[in-house]
């Protein structure tokens, strides 16, 4: 099972022609993933290393019967590919570009759910689901098959946790990054959902970091819905308000969006959260391990 | 991007938005002048990128010219939460009956604009919402229905506007903060106090305008508002080398990539019982350049003891960074205790490469924990 892709994943990659386009492009299918094709406008009939390159992402569907699509194309393209997909009936969309303007997003977000499109990003890592497709820029080799579903907002942070997690000899069902911009396709209780429906997923470890109240909501969430243990980590303690810290999403704004509000939401539910990521990690071990 | 008053003023303007007419100063004798041209009396008021300016003596009321000018000198310079005013907006004193508050913002939970409206404005309108929450009036706009009038109206009458010239006038000025939000692509326009004459005209008194970074590629003109001086030197020149950076107040230098590791490495410092000296993110780089730069801002700070540099590799290749390390550290010298956390893509090759050059003052942690210990040890 896994959650978002797995072996029945057919990739469509908008920009494979483009530099960061084939590197990943070629890397995902070096995993595993079903890269079954490319879209570039005006670069239609031509292929990258065998992966053959349609005009339009429709063209890409009809020929190849691609089920999920990968947006590489600069952020201005950005927002007409993601809607160039889902006209084309695509059915997830992992946005790793950055940049868009929130304007934008809105909506494409607003435009999205009714068709029931799963959409990751924009400014996100991807998605990986080991042993079975790696879409995105998540660096594989660190993770392995496993139990614990894993969804975040940064990076690099996830690969810290994953890593840690390893480890410890702990593996996960999917490795989610939702992405660090304000306004995102999916929430961290989209992601959450998902997991709690997945037969493969035992655990989960939620990453969060300071801004907005996703996590808030994604807590009373947990409470209400979830039956599978959960375990927090929030990023941002030492983190001044006012001041964005990296991702476009990370900023304290008034009184609201702190680290403290969200730690101590989370564990009012009865989630624990952990104080590192080495603690995170450990949390989940010994939930893992006591069963 | 944070706009000054006077440019969300002007923004308001061009969408119809009455404003006071006012000047922009930025001395003395030009808030004099300026005071000859608007006519007295006059308001000074400080322009900076941060709220609480009246309390902190930054607004005040001139009868005179000369007193405009006397005012000036008392507020330019002035540090007002950690921002100098350089520049005054000078504008005519406006008379005021009520005071009403009006915003849009971005509901980033609903993923729809949000206008906040209520009659008690003037106020923090945290405060207006905890205390009073009844009196807040919300409404959220369907990004793809846009604004209708109806909005507006259910905004005016649900906070008990009774006099017509005063809905009819809010009214206007709702459906134009919707067309500023949109066009500008704005985060946030907010007008606190707008306010009601004694002869019933409605006015923007005030303005915070917040346009998205992402989006200022459309509006040159927007972008070319940009204040260089409003952020730190620091911070300006680590954004003109790529690199971004914020500075703090501690004695460890942190170096990482990725944002959300960089902000856990802060936390981690911070449990470790250090103070972190910036937020410094390499980003997908970390090649041998984007060190050096990195470098170079983190180590002109002078509160800066030591530095930890934490890298997971992921696109990032662990032993390019070691070679940027070592390249940085024969480029420039640098005389402070490094730290270095390695782990990821080719973090044994990183390692090695740092274990046979083995400078003077480079030591390699194999955990963030440790390696966060140790900065703070040596920071000590």
């Amino acid at each position: 099972m896994a959650i978002i892709v797995d072996a029945s994943t057919r990739l469509v990659v908008q920009g494979l022609t483009g530099s960061e386009g084939s590197f990943h492009g070629l890397r995902n299918r070096g995993y595993g993933t079903q890269v079954v094709a490319g879209v570039t406008p005006g670069k239609g009939g031509q292929d990258v290393e065998g992966i053959p390159v349609f005009d339009t992402v429709e063209e890409a569907v009809a020929q190849t019967g691609a089920n999920a699509s990968m947006v590489f194309v600069p952020a201005r393209f950005a927002t007409d590919a993601v809607y160039e997909a889902v006209a084309a009936g695509i059915g997830t969309v992992v946005c790793i570009a950055e940049g868009l303007p929130a304007h934008e997003m809105l909506r494409v977000y607003n435009y999205i759910r009714p068709h029931g499109v799963t959409m990751l990003g924009p400014n996100c890592p991807g998605v990986l689901s080991p042993g079975k497709a790696n879409v995105g820029i998540i660096p594989a080799e660190i993770f392995r098959e496993g139990s614990i579903g894993l969804v975040s907002r940064s990076g690099t942070l996830t690969y810290q946790i994953g890593h840690e997690l390893t480890q410890l000899g702990l593996g996960n069902s999917t490795i989610v990054g939702i992405g660090g911009d304000p306004i995102v396709g999916s929430s961290f209780i989209d992601i959450l959902a998902k997991f709690e429906a997945d037969p493969e997923t035992e655990h989960v470890v939620m990453v969060g970091e300071i801004g907005g109240d996703e996590e808030e909501r994604a807590a009373a969430y947990i409470e209400r819905h979830m039956t599978k243990p959960v375990v927090a980590y929030i990023a941002g303690f030492t983190a001044p308000p006012g001041k964005t810290m990296g991702h476009a999403g990370a900023i304290i704004s008034g009184s609201s969006g702190t680290a403290q509000g969200k730690k101590a939401a989370l564990e009012a539910r009865g989630i624990r959260v952990g104080t590192t990521p080495t603690e995170a990690a450990q949390l989940v071990a010994e939930l893992a391990r006591g069963g | 991007m944070d706009l000054y008053e006077y440019q969300g003023k002007a923004l308001f303007a061009r969408y119809g938005i009455p404003v006071s007419e006012g000047r922009l100063a930025t001395s003395p004798a030009e808030a004099y002048q300026a005071a000859v041209e608007l006519g007295c009396p006059v308001v000074v008021k400080a322009q900076v990128l941060t709220g609480g300016r009246g309390k902190a003596g930054g607004i005040k009321v001139a009868e005179t010219p000369v007193e405009a000018e006397q005012r000036a000198r008392e507020i330019l310079g002035l540090d007002i939460r950690g921002h100098v005013v350089h520049k005054l907006w000078i504008e005519q004193a406006s008379e005021i009956a009520k005071e009403y508050y009006l915003s849009l913002t971005f509901d980033r939970g609903a993923k729809k604009p949000l206008f906040m409206f209520t009659t008690q404005g003037g106020m923090d309108i945290e405060q207006v919402a905890e205390e009073s929450p009844e009196a807040l009036v919300k409404f959220h706009v369907d990004p793809f229905e846009g604004f209708q009038p109806y909005q507006a109206r259910r905004l005016v009458y649900g906070a008990g506007v009774s006099d017509p010239g005063e809905q009819r006038q809010i009214a206007a000025i709702v459906g134009r903060l919707y067309d500023a939000f949109i066009g500008c692509d704005a985060l946030l326009c907010e007008v606190n106090p707008l306010i009601v004459t004694p002869a019933g005209e409605v006015r923007a008194l005030d303005s915070k305008f917040t346009v998205d970074d992402n989006a200022l590629y459309k509006h040159s003109d927007i972008a070319a508002m940009r204040d260089p001086e409003a952020v730190p030197v620091e911070e300006r020149a680590a954004h003109q080398k790529g690199v971004t950076y914020v500075k703090l107040d501690g004695e460890v230098g942190i170096l990482g990539n990725g944002a959300g590791l960089v902000m856990s490495t802060l936390d981690v410092i911070a449990l470790a019982g250090g103070r972190p000296a910036n937020f410094c993110d390499l980003g997908g780089g970390g090649d041998a350049e984007g060190v050096v730069d990195a470098l170079g801002v983190i180590t002109n700070d002078p509160q800066v003891k030591a530095i930890f540099f934490n890298i997971f590799g992921g696109i990032t290749r662990c032993d390019e960074v070691a070679r940027g390390i070592l390249q940085a550290l024969s480029e420039t010298s640098i005389s402070h205790p490094i730290v270095v956390r390695l782990d990821g893509t080719n973090a044994e090759e990183g390692r090695r490469i740092l274990a046979e050059a083995a400078p003077a003052g480079l030591y390699v942690e194999p955990t963030m924990l440790e390696a966060a210990r140790r900065a703070v040890e040596l920071a000590q």
